[in-house]
């Protein structure tokens, strides 16, 4: 059955290099696949995950900039944000990315069930960062806040809605891998797709490490 | 072994955002002065490299990859630092 995350370009095969050609057999080429510096995950996707970084820093800095002009507003809006609900979530996103990475840990040593479980762990994570998310944008809402309200609350609504959507795509990824796992689609002899979704969620995990403080903290 | 040092990651990534935390529960910064604000900001880095280096695997990927992404971070908060810096009174 073709799947759609792992495609592979360029061909997994060619992250093999030995260093001289005189040695070429099977099982040279598979210790210098581990040794050789190699970008786990799709080139592709990586290719997508730096321009997702790029986008968010415009967003980042512009709200960083914009807050120059009106650092009184700024500061008096970010103080009816909830400072629990973002730390929780901080910690959610991290654990989650905690729980991926084991997940291809698990998945690298052939232990596909332990690894479906670190990803299962993932999604929960995962799911609660959504649930605390949407309370926060439930409140807010209820408060009368709109993306119109302010500059700081524009910002707000468009950077979180923003990596939210992140988390969502995030989330359907991790559901996907998760059910291929649990069938031990993957391995040692293939974690690509593994690898690659796994890159996501940490870009995912990272955008909220710098949301988080500049958010929700910086005053 | 690598589980372990995941853990190990995960632990120091969790201390860190109650670092975070605490500068922002106290109100630390806010009072005019770059202190509290760089220190958070150092955190961050801190943190995100540690995403890059051990959850995203970029140590072990070729060189390139590794300074782009920590490039990205360290350009994203230093901009933000100096734009934190101009706003204040």
């Amino acid at each position: 059955m073709h799947d759609p995350l792992s495609s592979t370009f360029p061909p997994a095969g060619r992250a093999a290099r030995p260093v001289s050609g005189a040695a070429g057999g099977a099982g040279t080429r598979a210790h210098f696949q581990d040794a050789a510096p190699r970008l786990r995950g799709d080139l592709g996707v990586w290719l997508v995950i730096l321009l997702e970084l790029l986008t968010f820093a415009i967003l980042f800095v512009s709200f960083a900039f914009a807050r120059t002009r009106e650092v009184a507003l700024f500061n008096t809006s970010q103080a009816t944000l909830n400072l629990n609900a973002g730390a929780l979530n901080t910690v959610l996103l991290i654990s989650g990315s905690w729980c991926v990475a084991s997940a291809v840990a698990a998945v690298r040593r052939d232990a596909s069930a332990v690894g479906a479980r670190w990803l299962l762990g993932a999604l929960v994570c995962g799911g609660g960062f959504m649930v605390v998310k949407l309370g926060e944008y439930a409140q807010k809402l209820a408060s009368g806040v709109d993306l119109s309200t302010n500059t700081f609350y524009m910002f707000y609504l468009l950077l979180t809605g923003f990596h939210f959507l992140h988390v969502v795509v995030g989330m359907l990824a991790l559901g996907y891998l998760w059910v291929k796992t649990r069938r031990g689609r993957y391995g040692s002899h293939d974690c690509h797709a593994l690898e690659t979704g796994a890159a996501f969620w940490h870009m995912v995990d990272l955008l909220w490490i710098v949301l988080f403080p500049l958010v929700y903290v910086m005053r | 072994m690598r589980t372990l040092s995941l853990t190990r990651v995960w632990m120091i990534l969790l201390a860190i955002t109650a670092a975070t935390y605490w500068i922002g529960e106290a109100g630390l910064t806010g009072h005019g002065s770059m202190g509290p604000v760089l220190a958070m900001f150092s955190l961050a880095f801190a943190k995100g490299l540690l995403v890059c280096l051990d959850f995203l695997e970029l140590r072990h990927a070729p060189a390139l990859w590794r300074w782009l992404v920590a490039g990205w971070l360290a350009l994203v908060l230093a901009l933000i630092v100096l734009a934190y810096w101009i706003g204040l009174p």
